[in-house]
């Protein structure tokens, strides 16, 4: 890896009750590109990647050992301040969950949360990015009604300008195309290759293709453990360890 | 085969039975208040005060009853839920699920929620002797807002659970506090709060016991928190007893209003509760 990594996991061990979801994880996520998690259903795929901005937190008995470094910080350190952890991370969920508030709002809030409140500079921010996810010419002449109103596609892509608009470093998409259309997955899945640019993104996906169509570097897991990382083609198409092999032939799914 | 269909005969039969029962009873219920409240309900009941006494007087109204409810009902919903949002909020919120207080006081509501009115006009009865405080609106206020706590907070406990947990998780990843995120919550709640207060209200105006000791009784509209007052299910209650016929009528007529009242009460949640499901 010539890479910098953005993300640093080290001995990472995750348990629910007597469930031990994920086992000594260490690795090293490179600065500005796209790693994928892939791995079959169950594996620790999405525990992992929640693990990043500690959503984990809520789950009941969890346990969670280990460190995450973000630009050598470890967000599970005892004085760091979790918000400010997630401020530097976006999510973008499996599916789209904007808030109950009109679409200017729902970009806004943000931005406004995190002490943004003149009129000019919001209005700017929500128009920018808004243009960075291609929905302002759909979006212009409605911008205060409810943002329940658009398509799951456009609620997807308000989401993530959502998520862009608190300015983090880092994007995390759990299986962010699910639930949309082949023509609304493509255009989540260009956006999400532009913006790799002036982003770290790190996605989950149970989805081969589009690993293969996105990401640089691929994360596989099995059974709470990594089994292989390293550039997609390498992982994709010569994988070095056998249980790869299977999972990418499909024997294992 | 056969079997197959008599068992599903006799339990399709037995439902249709049961629900025929409930619409029966039902039906016959309003329509007692109906037949003997009709003829007694007029303009006056609904606006003016006895006259001549709630148990003898045969003119008037139960003016001072439907106000004295309404101002006990309302008073106690507000109360309550200024109590029961930020208990809910706190249980669901800011505790984990499997919190330990959390659970603990989840259940104590739900025994709370089981337990008659009448227990809770004898604790604020005992609460008010304690504090000095006589039979009055002030007291009614308080026993019925015990009262309706437990329904509030058990109602938004349902409301809040329905919200998706994964918009919990797309807020908290903007980088927002717990606080920021109980905002979120409320405005995704809006119409079930609603729910919760108009279920709170239609309780707390049909309750007779809580009220019985806490909030007396009196022929007149009250005008401070001192005084007593009447409410319309004491009203009818005691018009019922009253020896005399024409005064015994407006008690139904005094029902007929009280359940007018809690049917509107209950038709606005029903609309709202649906249109909530159609919104989320």
């Amino acid at each position: 890896m010539t890479q910098t990594p953005h993300i640093s996991v080290k001995d990472l061990n995750v348990q629910i009750g007597d469930n031990h979801l994920l086992k000594n994880i260490n690795i090293n996520i490179p600065d500005k590109c796209i790693t994928s998690i892939i791995g079959p259903s169950g594996c620790g795929k999405t525990t992992l990647l929640k693990s990043l901005n500690r959503l984990l937190d809520d789950i009941p008995d969890v346990q969670i050992s280990g460190s995450v470094l973000v630009d050598g910080e470890d967000i599970y350190g005892p004085k760091t301040e979790v918000t400010h952890i997630r401020k530097k991370m976006g999510l973008l969920a499996q599916r789209p969950f904007p808030l109950p508030m009109s679409i200017y709002d729902n970009i806004a809030y943000g931005p406004r949360i995190h002490g943004i409140r003149g009129k000019t500079e919001l209005n700017r921010l929500v128009e920018h990015y808004l243009k960075a996810v291609g929905l302002w010419e759909e979006v212009k002449h409605r911008l205060h009604g409810p943002a329940s109103a658009l398509s799951i596609g456009q609620q997807q892509r308000l989401c993530l300008a959502r998520g862009l608009a608190v300015e983090p470093e880092i994007i995390l998409g759990d299986e962010s195309t699910s639930a949309l259309d082949p023509i609304s997955t493509k255009t989540i899945e260009d956006l999400l290759i532009k913006l790799k640019e002036n982003y770290t993104i790190v996605l989950v996906t149970h989805i081969l293709r589009q690993a293969r169509r996105v990401s640089d570097y691929i994360i596989f897991v099995y059974m709470g453990q990594i089994i292989e990382f390293g550039p997609t083609e390498e992982v994709l198409l010569n994988p070095k360890e056998e249980l790869t092999k299977d999972y990418v032939k499909g024997f294992i799914s | 085969m056969r079997r197959r269909k008599i068992e599903e005969f006799i339990f399709k039969g037995l439902m249709i039975a049961s629900t025929v029962v409930v619409g029966l009873s039902l039906f016959l219920i309003i329509g007692t208040v109906v037949v003997k409240g009709l003829p007694y309900l007029n303009w006056d009941m609904l606006t003016k005060t006895p006259d001549g006494g709630y148990y003898f007087g045969r003119s008037g109204g139960v003016l001072n009853a439907i106000i004295g409810s309404v101002y006990i009902a309302g008073g106690a919903t507000v109360l309550g839920m200024i109590i029961s949002l930020p208990v809910s909020i706190y249980l669901n919120i800011y505790l984990k699920k499997e919190n330990r207080f959390a659970r603990l006081a989840k259940l104590s509501f739900d025994v709370l929620f089981g337990i008659p009115s009448i227990v809770y006009g004898a604790f604020a009865f005992s609460l008010m002797v304690y504090l000095g405080v006589r039979a009055s609106l002030l007291g009614g206020v308080i026993a019925v807002t015990l009262l309706v706590i437990p329904i509030m907070v058990r109602t938004l406990d349902e409301v809040i659970i329905q919200v998706p947990k994964e918009l919990k998780e797309a807020v908290l990843s903007l980088g927002t506090t717990r606080w920021e995120m109980a905002k979120i919550y409320f405005r995704q709640i809006r119409a079930g709060l609603l729910t919760a207060v108009l279920l709170a209200f239609g309780r707390g105006v049909g309750d007779v016991a809580a009220v019985m000791f806490t909030a007396g009784f009196s022929d007149n509209i009250p005008t401070s928190l001192n005084e007593p007052a009447a409410t319309l299910p004491l009203a009818i209650f005691f018009q019922l007893s009253s020896p005399i016929p024409e005064v015994q009528g407006r008690a139904y007529a005094s029902a007929l209003i009280l359940s007018i009242f809690i049917l509107i009460i209950v038709t606005l949640s029903t609309l709202l509760t649906n249109k909530r499901r159609k919104n989320s």
